[in-house]
């Protein structure tokens, strides 16, 4: 039992960052029915920039408000340059238009930092520990931790805050929001400055466990079920999934792994996806729309 | 109305064009303040196209518009309109489905809140007493549209005449100096019509609104408005009291057609 739990737990820990790669897509969903393609880049070059600050013998606070100099710069550039020329036109268009930024930014990096891998080191001890005959890593429990907060105040900023209010006004309706006097650009410059935060989380995170390299943008792909499943543009829908699946996919591995002969972890979450599907074409908490014919 | 006042908008020399198609053609109006001014016409004559000119959402190829006596700069953002004190309702409904009656009113309260947008985010301690006192603004406005036991209710759930009335309430949040209404009665059966005129009434005789509005029930329109513009394929035919637009040939003729 104490061996299903630990696998459970991890699972859920691992969850919890999921949820947060697909909170980044659907953060964006919600404030301009675009699908971010260049999410998971945007968590690259977060990481590509921590690193770079940090070779240049900068404290790790410095380095992180860089980086976060850099998240505003490109929330900025994206909306003004990439997006207010398509304002009002067909979401496909903005989607097409964010798959040209994930390619900009990649080569950008690329050209920048170089494509060879480089490790983070951000000084978290990374050692299992006993919490009531479960054992734990403390890293797994750290980065965690982290995210949960950031969530919360995710939740609690769109749900309770007036920004939050008119950044929901702007998803639902463009025309509308501009008729009370909200400026859309710059809703849509928030909105891109907070996805550009959970992506520095994000790519730090993972850039920690699994090195700082061009694969990193791949990370997306794992948040890509938890969004089907969650509902693209439900918060709590993104939370939720994301614990589905990182539990999912590592009781999965642990416990029918063996006996199909392993790696089931990277479909496994696919397959939740498709099952949801079936019964819940929105996900789990998205939007139900009627289209009228 | 006293003519002799200073217009609270003047349109002058309006025109507009849609590809091919002149939607407005040098058309000029006043609308002074303390009024309720009707612009109606046929289907596609152009209100709701000058609306959206006066709004900010279509710029006007000619023409001007001067608000409280200022040309507006031509390229003018609606947001931007909208912060001068021009709110508006829309023909085909503008709510924001996914929230609530009260959010999708504080959403309308935006531009009364002085806090920054980017700092508006910091809920805590003065943002929290200004966004206390303006939720007992929203409230008062809930009460007076009669709309108290939807408060909660997400907009996407309320039935068509109370949606109608969650906009009006959104529009009234921003104490707007000029309130556009964009046919508030369409589809509405009487009972429901008579709702919404009484309050039209109300916000312009108790509150002072300066309203101008487009509506095809004439019946309506004859009993509540002090002046009525009348639109014709683009151009203005007519002008006047609802009693010289009755009398008046040209828009028997182009509006009521030739029955009585």
């Amino acid at each position: 039992m104490s061996f299903f739990l630990e696998v459970l737990i991890t699972g859920l820990l691992v969850g919890i960052m999921y949820a947060l790669v697909a909170l980044g897509f659907a953060l964006i969903f919600k404030a301009s029915d675009v699908f971010n393609m260049a999410q998971g880049d945007m968590s690259l070059l977060a990481g590509l920039a921590l690193v770079g600050f940090l070779q240049i013998k900068m404290p790790l606070w410095l380095a992180l408000i860089c980086t976060l100099a850099v998240m505003v710069i490109l929330a900025y550039v994206t909306v003004f340059v990439i997006l207010r020329p398509l304002v009002a036109r067909p979401p496909l268009m903005l989607f097409m238009a964010t798959f040209g930024l994930a390619y900009l930014i990649q080569g950008v990096g690329q050209s920048i930092w170089g494509t060879d891998a480089k490790g983070l080191e951000l000084g978290i001890p990374d050692k299992s520990f006993d919490l009531g005959g479960i054992f734990v890593s403390s890293f797994d429990l750290t980065f965690a931790a982290i995210a949960a907060l950031l969530l919360i105040l995710l939740v609690w900023f769109f749900q309770k805050t007036r920004t939050g209010r008119a950044l929901r006004a702007v998803s639902d309706d463009h025309e509308a929001a501009l008729s009370v006097g909200i400026p859309l650009l710059r809703a849509w410059v928030v909105t891109w400055i907070i996805a550009g935060i959970v992506a520095i989380v994000a790519g730090v995170a993972w850039g920690t466990r699994l090195g700082v390299q061009f694969s990193l943008s791949y990370i997306a792909l794992k948040a890509l079920p938890v969004l089907i499943i969650g509902g693209i543009d439900s918060i709590p829908g993104a939370i939720i999934a994301g614990l589905i699946v990182g539990a999912g996919e590592n009781l999965a591995e642990v416990f029918m792994g063996p006996y199909v002969g392993g790696g089931i972890q990277t479909f496994f979450p696919y397959l939740i996806a498709l099952v949801v599907l079936y019964f819940k074409p929105y996900g789990l908490f998205g939007k139900e729309i009627i289209e009228r014919v | 109305m006293n003519e002799k006042a200073e217009p609270l908008l003047r349109a002058e020399n309006i025109s507009i064009s849609f590809g091919g198609l002149k939607a407005l053609d040098d058309v000029s109006l006043e609308i002074y303040p303390g009024e309720i001014l009707a612009i109606i016409g046929p289907n596609g004559a152009g209100k709701t196209t000058m609306l959206n000119v006066i709004n900010g959402f279509y710029k006007q190829d000619e023409g001007r518009i001067i608000f409280e006596g200022k040309p507006r700069p031509k390229n003018m953002k609606s947001n931007q309109v909208a912060a001068l004190g021009i709110a508006r309702t829309f023909q085909n409904l503008a709510l924001f489905t996914g929230m609530s009656a009260l959010a999708n009113i504080m959403v309308g309260r935006t531009l009364k809140m002085h806090s920054n947008f980017f700092s508006q985010g910091i809920y805590w301690g003065l943002s929290q007493k200004e966004e206390i006192e303006h939720r007992k603004a929203v409230e008062w406005i809930i009460d007076f549209l009669q709309i108290e036991n939807i408060r909660r209710t997400p907009a996407s759930m309320l039935p068509y005449g109370l949606r109608k009335r969650v906009e009006l309430a959104r529009a009234l949040a921003a104490e707007p100096k000029l309130l556009l209404l964009d046919e508030p009665m369409a589809g509405m059966n009487l009972e429901e019509k008579e709702d919404i005129a009484r309050f039209i009434l109300d916000a312009n005789e108790e509150l002072g609104y300066t309203i101008a509005l487009i509506e095809h029930d004439m019946g309506v329109v004859m009993d509540i408005c002090d002046r009525i513009v009348v639109l014709d394929f683009g151009k203005k035919i007519g002008e006047g009291t609802p009693e010289e637009i009755k009398a008046n040939p040209e828009v028997i003729q182009a509006y009521l057609g030739t029955a009585e």
